[in-house]
């Protein structure tokens, strides 16, 4: 029997574990039917706000030989125009991303996707480089309470809170998500980064500093889903440098349910979730296991 | 191809030619965009300013590549404005380019839409038979036409040149000569970058006529690498799908012709 690659982040199913991480091509509904249709188990828009921004003038994003740097500047049409853009669609599985300061933000948001056909919302408590949201957010326990029981309390639907690694003690802010009934965790978001340029003496980045992606901050995310996995009941969505079969697996061992896909896009084009997708089926036939979640989490026996 | 660079690489500034009063090519040495294929693009940062996608003008000097400037909003003005000595920052090059057919080939190119057509001809063989129509509002602005005439020395060829308002050469748009050209000829293959308008309106005779046709089209471009999703184009991205297109595909895409993104993703109307 061939192995299921289906999985579940609590009560959000997805039929194969990659998905498109939030801030990667994700402003379309015909994009997000080409990435489904292309292999991703589930897609992560952009994070919204509640108006319409334009992001930070370029360079946003450089690569770094190995690797990206981005100061985007969470650019996006506002949760209004998207929900409207979003509300044709019936089969594709989307998870609508949001940013904002204060639970009123995302409770004027939520309500824009009341009649939208989606998965569930995942709170960036992480982006590194925009002031006031993201990871200041993230940084204050208290507010992050209060912003998931607002959501909760407006919605039904599945709730993740996509961390990262701000000036306080993430797993502080995964506690505060856990109490206050968070459905699952994405981790983590971009490392706070720059690059200079040598020849004029200037940060690259319009913004100066953003967020390192890519396969040198993998081992920073392994770590922080084994340390997630191992002192919190929550289902985790790993995510932070996969770009190959052997990461995707190698996040499930330490603890994830599911992955995202970001910076390989990049690298790889949209052939990198069919080829992760096989790679793992493969890998899950060879050591004889039949379901993902027999994989989860397998690390931290030892 | 040398694999692309994605972090910006310092280049400076080595010779300026006013191409119109508002059209400038600035020349530089870089082995990398001196060799890319007809279509391909670098992301220009002109630094404390912005960084913007510009197709690679030949230079017609070895290991050197240029760009062509128009002056228009506040980057382009920046960049028209750069001295021989300055710098600039480029990474690339991205995207695919022209599929280069043979026989009978039409270029129909407005404005700085004909650096990649200029490129084009330079890997034609001297069994084609090559027309290029070129597109200006006014004699002052059109640009380009002595490089055509030099650059398809050898091969059987015709420079069309047309005016708006009939100042130099033919008198109206590009299609109204191209439709004129179709009344007693048939071609190959057919390339077009410029105005999305007169691209629309070239894939579309182009269409009628059952031709070949691949156009070239521009975005809102952030990343130019297939991350940022703000070029996306239908269900493509004009970064790294494009930027160019066959006539197919142009023809069941619901936004060519018709509409583009602005800075935060929304839709606007052409």
């Amino acid at each position: 029997m061939s192995p299921d690659i289906s999985t579940s982040v609590g009560p959000i199913a997805l039929e194969r574990p990659t998905m498109l991480a939030s801030g990667i091509l994700g402003i379309s509904l015909d994009v997000f039917g080409r990435l489904y249709k292309e292999g991703a188990g589930a897609l992560v828009t952009k994070s919204l706000s509640k108006e319409p921004w334009d992001g930070y003038p370029n360079p946003t994003v450089i690569g770094m030989g190995n690797g990206y740097l981005n100061a985007v500047g969470l650019s996006n049409p506002g949760a209004p125009y998207f929900a409207k853009m979003l509300s044709p669609n019936q089969t594709v599985p989307i998870i609508v991303s949001l940013v904002g300061s204060i639970p009123e933000d995302f409770i004027f948001m939520v309500k824009q996707f009341e009649n939208v056909k989606i998965l569930g919302y995942e709170l960036n408590l992480s982006c590194p480089h925009v002031e006031k949201v993201g990871l200041e957010v993230g940084d204050d326990p208290e507010l992050v309470r209060n912003i998931i029981r607002s959501v909760k309390k407006e919605s039904k639907l599945p709730i993740i809170a996509k961390v990262g690694l701000g000036s306080s003690d993430y797993l502080k802010t995964v506690s505060a998500a856990c109490e206050s009934g968070i459905d699952g965790i994405t981790a983590i978001n971009t490392l706070r980064a720059m690059a200079i340029d040598v020849e004029t003496g200037r940060p690259i980045l319009s913004h100066k500093i953003g967020g390192l992606s890519g396969s040198p901050i993998k081992p920073v995310a392994v770590r922080c889903v084994y340390e997630i996995s191992s002192k919190f009941d929550i289902p985790i969505i790993g995510c932070g440098g996969i770009s190959r079969w052997e990461d995707a697996i190698e996040f499930l061992l330490a603890g994830a349910s599911a992955i995202q896909i970001g910076s390989a896009v990049g690298e790889k084009w949209t052939g990198v979730f069919s080829e992760i997708n096989n790679g793992i089926s493969k890998y899950m036939e060879r050591k004889n296991f039949t379901k993902i979640k027999e994989m989860v989490g397998i690390a931290k026996k030892f | 191809m040398q694999k692309s660079f994605d972090t910006p690489k310092i280049v400076t500034i080595e010779k300026i030619i006013e191409e119109t009063p508002t059209v400038r090519t600035l020349f530089f040495s870089d082995e990398t965009l001196s060799k890319v294929l007809p279509g391909q693009f670098a992301m220009v940062w002109i630094p404390g300013i912005n960084e913007i996608p510009m197709s690679v003008m030949i230079s017609q000097e070895k290991g050197k590549a240029a760009f062509t400037v128009r002056r228009h909003g506040l980057a382009t003005s920046e960049l028209f404005s750069k001295k021989v000595g300055d710098q600039i920052g480029i990474r690339g090059p991205y995207g695919n380019s022209f599929t280069i057919k043979q026989g009978k080939l039409l270029l129909v190119g407005g404005g700085t839409g004909l650096v990649p057509l200029l490129r084009l001809m330079t890997f034609l063989k001297k069994s084609d038979d090559v027309t290029i129509i070129m597109g200006a509002k006014t004699q002052v602005e059109v640009f380009f036409e002595g490089l055509a005439n030099k650059l398809l020395e050898g091969i059987t060829h015709q420079v069309i040149v047309v005016t708006e308002d009939g100042s130099y050469g033919e008198k109206g748009l590009v299609t109204d000569v191209m439709e004129k050209l179709f009344k007693s000829n048939r071609f190959d293959s057919i390339y077009t970058c410029g105005p999305e308008k007169m691209m629309y309106k070239v894939v579309q005779i182009a269409s009628e006529n059952k031709s070949y046709v691949e156009a070239s089209i521009e975005r809102m471009m952030k990343c130019g690498i297939g991350i940022c999703g703000s070029c996306c184009f239908g269900d493509v991205m004009a970064c790294k799908d494009g930027t160019v297109f066959d006539g197919q595909s142009l023809v069941a895409n619901k936004e060519f012709g018709h509409t583009h993104r602005n800075k935060s993703g929304m839709i606007e109307n052409y």
